[in-house]
């Protein structure tokens, strides 16, 4: 039964390949407007999923629904209302985007006057307003990767779902598809994007997803997730103008609440493992700051997300 | 500029959020239509279009310049015997190579070259896009058939004057168009079964060319059993409906040719009319079918 607010469901979905489990019974339900970011290591059976989702292989047990709609008995209802970019396609090398794009709208029975206003609003989206009237099969697989990026979009979709799409993509390019993701939240779109990119995650993603092994280990907000696994406990760089010895930044810190351990990167770096909230953060901040050596900069040094990424991973394995 | 909220400057209305939601849904068949067209501007404009075209003019000039060289007279006594070497064997020459040019790689290639995950990403049905694929093979084949009776009628003209124009000729036409259904049928399902276009071009080719002949040769001579399962056993109707040949009936199952001379005739074997035109539909049939059953359960892994 279809439901009011996009949504994407997974039921106990399984895919074995011989007999190599790909996905164990996974059951997900993404619904309503937000961006849910997909994770997990190679073969983790991300891909798997969102291959199953499109119908593009076919699960050994369980089913996928698409605003309610089963993807395996109704595909053609079910990818209606979706954009889907999977596995980099290949564009038909003699076919120019402006073509590639009116393929795709014309199958998706979008109007001329539609068709007239989104193919050149989805080519500049994704900078490619210069190349529309040239043949795909020159492009770089960046540029291909830019025009699956706009065939996604051109129909307006209310649902995304997205695998590696800054696959092939410059770093302009990849800011660019932040951009994008943000503006389609905006337009409360359901967004779901797997990626290995976690600063890409962290910087547009609403939600998380993990799997390992073809198994969910977790899926809640950003935010949960983070105070969730990590327990508190960051890790910053701190940098100075200048040098001192570990030893020195030992006695300087000792009376320090929330400070675990101390580790010195090069004469004028050092690590500082720290459990604790934001306010004891902003302490430890301004007791750096007033150190003689002249403090120059401060981040955190592994984002909070790859600390819970890299633990859950390591736990898993 | 965001995306849903572009404006166009001749004031069109731009689209709003979530317009996929309200659009309807096309039906398949309108579907079958448009992907029908496309992967056809795609074979028109191809390399493949061109190369398929010269190997029609290499054909049809060879044999223009050999009969017109050596203007042989069995072969030019009438319009009968002309059309039932010249067009009986060249036709299922270029129907097989546009077979092979055109079908070989139209699902495999799907896979191996990655274009099908841009395709399976749409709202289509899996049919659909098999049976837009077959369409625009078989009218793009059908371009290079109709260029080959071209060249064939000019000669005919040139040698017989208004006497070429026969039903016969017409008859023998649309036998080979039920040829290149039944032959493209067997090409998308030997391209379904395999996810390399080269594998699935080279079985065709080698199948069509010399195996299907070798095989029909030898379980008429040495089994001495008529090979009416075999394909190219039904495709000499195309020829044979000119009944230039045969000393018997028009018509009859089994056919006495002319032998050497001296000789005594040769027995033949050949399809009437209407087993042909049943052999090649049921190919059709059989291996559309087949074909799309295989498509169906293909996974894009």
């Amino acid at each position: 039964m279809a439901t009011n607010s996009p949504s994407i469901e997974v039921r106990g979905l399984t895919k074995t390949f011989g007999k190599f489990t790909a996905l164990d019974h996974l059951d997900l339900k993404l619904e309503g407007g937000k961006c849910v970011g997909f994770l997990g290591p190679n073969g983790a059976g991300k891909t798997t999923t969102l291959k199953m989702l499109t119908d593009m292989i076919f699960p050994t047990a369980g089913e996928c629904f698409v605003n309610g709609i089963s993807v395996q008995k109704e595909r053609k209802r079910a990818l209606h209302v979706a954009g889907v970019l999977i596995e980099s396609p290949e564009i038909y090398p003699s076919l120019t985007p402006t073509q590639a794009l009116e393929m795709v709208a014309d199958m998706r029975n979008m109007s001329h006057a539609e068709r007239a206003v989104r193919i050149p609003a989805v080519l500049a989206e994704v900078k490619m307003s210069e190349w529309a009237d040239e043949k795909v099969g020159k492009f770089s697989k960046g540029m291909k990767q830019r025009i699956n990026i706009a065939a996604a979009l051109v129909h307006d979709p209310e649902i995304l779902m997205l695998d590696e799409p800054a696959t092939g993509l410059d770093p302009r390019g990849m800011a660019e598809v932040r951009t994008i993701v943000r503006e389609l939240k905006k337009q409360d779109r359901l967004i779901f994007m797997s990626s290995h990119i976690l600063a890409e995650v962290t910087d547009v993603c609403d939600e998380v997803a993990l799997i390992n092994h073809g198994k969910l280990l977790f899926y809640d907000t950003l935010e949960n997730v983070t105070s969730k696994f990590s327990h508190g406990q960051v890790s910053f760089d701190a940098s100075f103008a200048r040098p001192m010895t570990e030893a020195a930044m030992q006695v300087q810190l000792a009376s320090t609440a929330g400070v675990q351990k101390i580790e010195q990167l090069d004469p004028r770096r050092f690590r500082i493992y720290y459990t604790g909230d934001l306010a004891g953060q902003a302490a430890l901040l301004r007791q750096l700051s007033a150190l003689e050596f002249d403090l120059v900069s401060f981040q955190e040094s592994k984002s909070a997300l790859e600390e819970v990424y890299l633990s859950q991973i390591d736990r898993g394995d | 500029m965001t995306l849903g909220l572009a404006t166009d400057p001749t004031g069109v209305p731009a689209s709003t959020p979530g317009t996929s939601v309200r659009r309807p849904l096309l039906r398949s068949w309108r579907q079958v239509l448009k992907l029908t067209r496309y992967q056809l501007r795609d074979y028109l404009f191809s390399r493949r279009f061109v190369l398929m075209m010269a190997l029609v003019a290499i054909i049809g000039f060879i044999l223009t310049a050999v009969v017109g060289y050596y203007r042989p007279p069995p072969f030019l006594g009438n319009s009968g015997s002309f059309y039932a070497t010249f067009w009986g064997s060249g036709v299922t020459v270029v129907i097989i190579f546009a077979g092979v040019i055109f079908g070989g790689d139209a699902i495999a290639g799907e896979f191996q070259n990655k274009t099908g995950y841009f395709l399976m990403g749409l709202p289509v049905r899996r049919a659909t896009v098999y049976v837009g694929k077959y369409l625009a093979a078989f009218i793009a084949s059908l371009t290079a058939v109709v260029f080959f009776a071209g060249l064939l009628l000019a000669n005919g003209a040139y040698y017989f004057g208004a006497g070429a124009f026969t039903a016969d000729f017409f008859g023998s036409f649309a036998l080979a168009i039920v040829y290149l259904l039944a032959l493209l049928g067997a090409v998308f399902l030997f391209s379904s079964m395999f996810k390399t276009s080269t594998y699935a071009t080279l079985i065709t080719a080698v199948l069509f060319l010399f195996g299907f002949s070798l095989l029909q040769a030898l379980i008429a001579d040495l089994a001495h059993v008529t090979p009416w399962f075999i394909l190219t056993y039904a495709d000499t109707v195309i020829g044979g409906i000119f009944n230039t040949s045969c000393l018997s009936a028009p018509g009859t199952h089994v056919c006495m040719s002319p032998g050497p001379p001296g000789s005594p005739p040769i027995t033949v074997t050949n399809a009437t009319i209407a087993e042909g035109v049943g052999i090649m539909l049921a190919y059709f049939v059989i291996t559309a079918i087949l074909g799309l059953f295989l498509f169906e359960r293909e996974e894009f892994t």
